[in-house]
């Protein structure tokens, strides 16, 4: 007899976690043994036991905690199967950001699969997502709203240059989360022939760096000079969301504020941040891929675990699905928590 | 329509006035007629189409969404037309339609999609009757992009949001001729879409528009709040007072036609013409000229409460029977105009002399005058703002919500110019209350949990309990807010749509002191009392919620018998 989902996945206060492996799924609070998606603040925290994941998400983690995150750590390589207590762990691309990875879990007969937070839109800087069919589904739902479409990414990119074209004597400050993100706006910005140097905030440098040791070409990207800021009329300046409203974007020649955000869909998010330059440019599923996606799993029950829950879940419903909202706290909640972690959740 | 849309787009994101402006000028300039006329109706709230109502636009998308996931985006969205640009559904599209066995009603022999202009929109909308129009909406719905939809169910839901006042709009006409926008005002009311007799003028290639309106309105001088820093800066010998009103704000006008006969008006602040709810009212304007003043229901020569006259504005229909149970007064306090004189650039006191008289002449029980408060010194203004009966306001001292301060050589400024009037606010009520709710705002909120149901404390039939006693929604700064919404998502015990249920009891939850103006009894609330413009003052983190108030402290407040009415029910004097 198959096991039922439940033994192989409950819900603890500490996150997803696996009894049959002994294993929680992007914990947000330190445990024995971490299998990390991806290097997001909010999946990736510091202090557990032990830490599996991708290549590039323990590096990433070392960037951002220091090389001593966790006690111990264990590199999955993706589609990789590997035996942990009685189950069996696979890592599958998820096209999120560099590293990110869905984790399989299958015991019993029974797969389950934990999406992390994934996209399906085209990336340059990232593996692109592999569909895994399973018997249960878990996913996010940051942009689980149907008004969510996300737009084809050159088109924005290209209203950046356009307005750039346009202010030759102004800065364009884009808010971009630091990793993914940010990397991602300046693969395009390069794909779209955009040749200057792309001027970075200096919380952006260590990742940006990153991702160029990796092998992504993202060009001439220096660090933003204090005391040069007045200097920079008609560059492009990439720094944390949180970074675009404050004094420190306002000494740049006549800033026009842009975020490159899903939430820059609706209007009145854009207008909450004083942008004036919405970049519908997003590392989340839109409304159309999750549908797609769940329908592409073929999984007969689903799990959403953060974000608009309930538009989904009633999604799956009326599509014979069988479809619960895990309410989990700690993790993007609609993208609010960015605010004061620029460096990590995002969107 | 495309051009219309890719304004209201770029003046969604503009936050400042002066960019807004050159905005708009520059559409003006660079669209031929009839099309900016309309955009200009479109900004002054001018179009009115009988059969184009929200109404419409919901039955539209109710057709081709699932009814569920659409309320959910509305709720997350805070706006109508938003919501139904970005989740109408392309042709062939799934994920948002309803399941059902029925013939889908999409996928019918539309003509060809076709861009229309905003002209074109216009008049079709005017001109289409009921049972073609959602076919021809749908049709434009199809053809659109996702701001070209926003942009005509703006114009259709006739709410544009996009931060522009008529008041700029008029300007940036005035300005493409270097007028100044009360020329553009004087006019306004015998103006009609698509203005081009009005572009013609200010572009110097026809003659000024006859005002064709004997009784035109004039914007309104507006007041600063006094801070306490001011009494420093402000000489109590240059400042005359008087009670502020807790009425509605209205200016009187009369003139008369080229055939001699009488036109008189009543206008709201905001220029809109409310004569026709005030028949009472109009018959009394027995004089030619402008004035300004406070409505409020006066009887038996008492002034009734705000919560009174909120009876007779709520009213469609105004019968004899509703204007004697709530006859309308206006009581003055300044003149514009008077014959064919313009009395703005007089000093004040210059001004209240010929008030004075012209009130005297109407000797008309329905316009009377609001008295001076005498005063010497800023302590003789607070004494007599803290206990008006003292200082001669008799029985009217419960419909007074503090004091006017003007000052004497001020002239009368359209808006809000600083440093000639403050008005002086008596002190709200303060209570902490225990946030229970949150609910997602609208707007320029939409998204947050920005409006917060609270309680306090009373006895209940096992032991203390929390009795929700209002509802705020402003009041904090928007750092707070992100605070606040923070709070609600990460204290969730209950979610009912867009609304969700906190955390709270003798040992958890979170206090707002709350300020508000008054109280008065309610059956519709289960505490008993409603409040009066109640708004968070501030937010206790650090407080206990046992420690929050009673229920007793507001009926306290009740018990004085004072009718506590101080209402600020269109924010300003």
């Amino acid at each position: 007899m198959a096991l039922r989902s439940t033994d192989i996945l409950t819900q603890t206060p500490q996150g997803l976690y696996c009894p049959l492996g002994d294993f929680h799924i992007d914990p947000v609070r330190p445990v024995k043994r971490a299998l990390i998606t991806h290097g997001h603040s909010d999946h990736a925290r510091s202090g557990h036991r032990t830490v599996l994941a991708t290549r590039e998400t323990l590096l990433i983690m070392a960037v951002r905690y220091g090389e001593d995150f966790a006690g111990s750590t264990q590199e999955a390589t993706l589609g990789e199967s590997m035996k942990l207590g009685d189950v069996t762990v696979r890592f599958t691309p998820a096209g999120h950001v560099l590293g990110s990875a869905q984790i399989t879990i299958e015991a019993g007969g029974t797969r389950v699969v934990v999406s992390g937070d994934y996209k399906r839109a085209e990336d340059p800087t990232c593996l692109p997502y592999e569909v895994v069919p399973c018997d249960v589904f878990i996913t996010e739902a940051t942009f689980g709203l149907p008004v969510f479409r996300h737009p084809d990414t050159r088109e924005e990119v290209r209203e950046l240059l356009d307005s750039v074209a346009l202010f030759p004597e102004r800065t364009h400050i884009v808010g971009a989360y630091a990793l993914g993100k940010a990397q991602r706006v300046m693969a395009l910005l390069r794909e779209e022939g955009y040749d200057q140097p792309i001027h970075l905030h200096g919380a952006m440098e260590r990742l940006t760096e990153f991702y160029k040791s990796e092998g992504v070409p993202l060009g001439d990207t220096p660090k933003v000079i204090a005391s040069e800021r007045s200097k920079l009329a008609g560059a492009i300046v990439i720094c944390p969301p949180s970074s675009i409203q404050d004094l420190w974007s306002r000494k740049f020649p006549d800033p026009v504020t842009c975020f490159a955000s899903g939430w820059m869909r609706v209007r009145a998010r854009a207008r909450q941040k004083g942008v004036e330059l919405p970049l519908v440019i997003s590392d989340h599923s839109d409304w159309d891929d999750l549908c797609r996606t769940i329908r592409e799993t073929g999984a007969g029950e689903v799990w959403v675990t953060h974000g608009q829950e309930d538009a989904l879940v009633h999604w799956c419903t009326m599509h014979g699905i069988k479809a619960r909202p895990l309410h989990m706290l700690g993790y993007g909640d609609e993208g609010e928590a960015e605010e004061t972690a620029s460096t990590g959740g995002e969107a | 329509m495309n051009r219309f849309a890719a304004l209201l787009d770029r003046l969604s994101y503009e936050p400042r006035r002066n960019a807004k402006l050159r905005l708009i000028m520059d559409y003006f300039r660079h669209t031929p007629d009839p099309e900016r006329g309309y955009a200009l109706a479109a900004m002054t709230n001018a179009l009115m189409f009988k059969e184009a109502k929200p109404g419409l636009i919901r039955g539209l998308v109710e057709e081709r969404t699932d009814p569920e996931l659409f309320r959910m985006a509305y709720h997350y969205v805070g706006d109508l037309a938003e919501t139904v640009a970005l989740i109408w559904p392309a042709p062939g599209h799934e994920n948002v339609a309803p399941i059902s066995d029925d013939t889908p009603a999409i996928g019918h022999n539309n003509p060809p999609p076709h861009v229309p202009t905003l002209t074109e929109v216009v008049e079709t909308l005017a001109t289409t009757s009921k049972s073609d129009l959602p076919a021809k909406v749908a049709g434009w719905l199809d053809a659109l992009d996702e701001t070209g939809r926003w942009a005509l169910l703006k114009l259709i839901t006739r709410e544009l949001r996009v931060g522009v006042s008529a008041r700029l709009a008029k300007t940036a006409v005035a300005q493409l001729g270097g007028f100044e926008p009360d020329d553009v005002e004087l006019i306004w009311h015998g103006l009609e879409a698509p203005y081009e007799d009005l572009f013609a003028w200010v572009e110097g290639r026809g003659p000024k528009p006859e005002s064709g309106n004997p009784a035109p309105f004039r914007p309104p001088m507006l007041s600063h709040p006094l801070e306490e820093e001011d009494f420093v800066k402000l000489d109590a010998s240059d400042f005359l007072a008087e009670w502020k009103w807790d009425g509605i704000r209205l200016q009187a006008v009369s003139g008369h036609d080229s055939h001699g006969k009488p036109v008189r008006r009543i206008y709201s602040r905001t220029g809109e013409d409310v004569s026709r709810a005030f028949p009472d009212l109009v018959e009394a304007l027995t004089f030619e000229g402008a004035i300004d003043g406070e409505l409020l229901i006066v009887r038996e020569g008492l002034v009734q409460s705000f919560n009174v006259l909120q009876q007779r504005l709520n009213r469609k229909a105004v019968t004899p029977k509703l204007i004697a149970e709530f006859p309308a007064h206006l009581r003055v306090y300044d003149i514009l105009t008077e014959g064919e004189e313009d009395l703005r650039d007089l000093p004040f006191a210059e001004r209240r002399k010929r008030l004075e008289a012209l009130v005297a002449r109407l000797d008309n029980p329905r316009i009377d005058l609001s008295p001076m408060v005498p005063f010497e010194t800023w302590d003789d203004l607070a004494t007599a703002r803290a206990n008006p009966a003292s200082v001669g306001a008799g029985p009217d001292a419960d419909a007074i919500e503090g004091c006017m301060i003007k000052r004497a050589n001020s002239p009368y400024l359209p808006g809000r110019p600083k440093g000639y009037w403050y008005k002086w606010k008596r002190d709200p009520y303060l209570v902490d209350a225990v946030m229970m709710y949150g609910q997602r705002g609208h707007g320029k909120r939409s998204s947050f949990y920005s409006d917060y149901t609270f309680g306090v404390w009373r006895d209940g039939p096992n032991g203390e309990e929390l009795v929700p006693v209002g509802k705020a929604y402003h009041g904090f700064t928007d750092e707070e807010l992100v605070k606040l919404d923070r709070y609600v998502r990460n204290h969730t015990v209950n979610r009912f749509g867009p609304v969700r249920e906190v955390e709270y009891g003798r040992d958890r939850g979170l206090v707002l002191e709350v300020a508000f103006e008054g109280l008065q009894r309610s059956t519709r609330h289960k505490s008993g009392v409603a409040m009066r413009f109640p708004r968070i003052n501030r937010i206790r983190w650090d407080k206990p919620a046992a420690e929050a108030d009673r229920i007793e402290t507001l009926e306290k407040i009740l018990e004085r018998g004072e009718k506590e009415i101080h209402p600020l029910k269109d924010q300003e004097a």
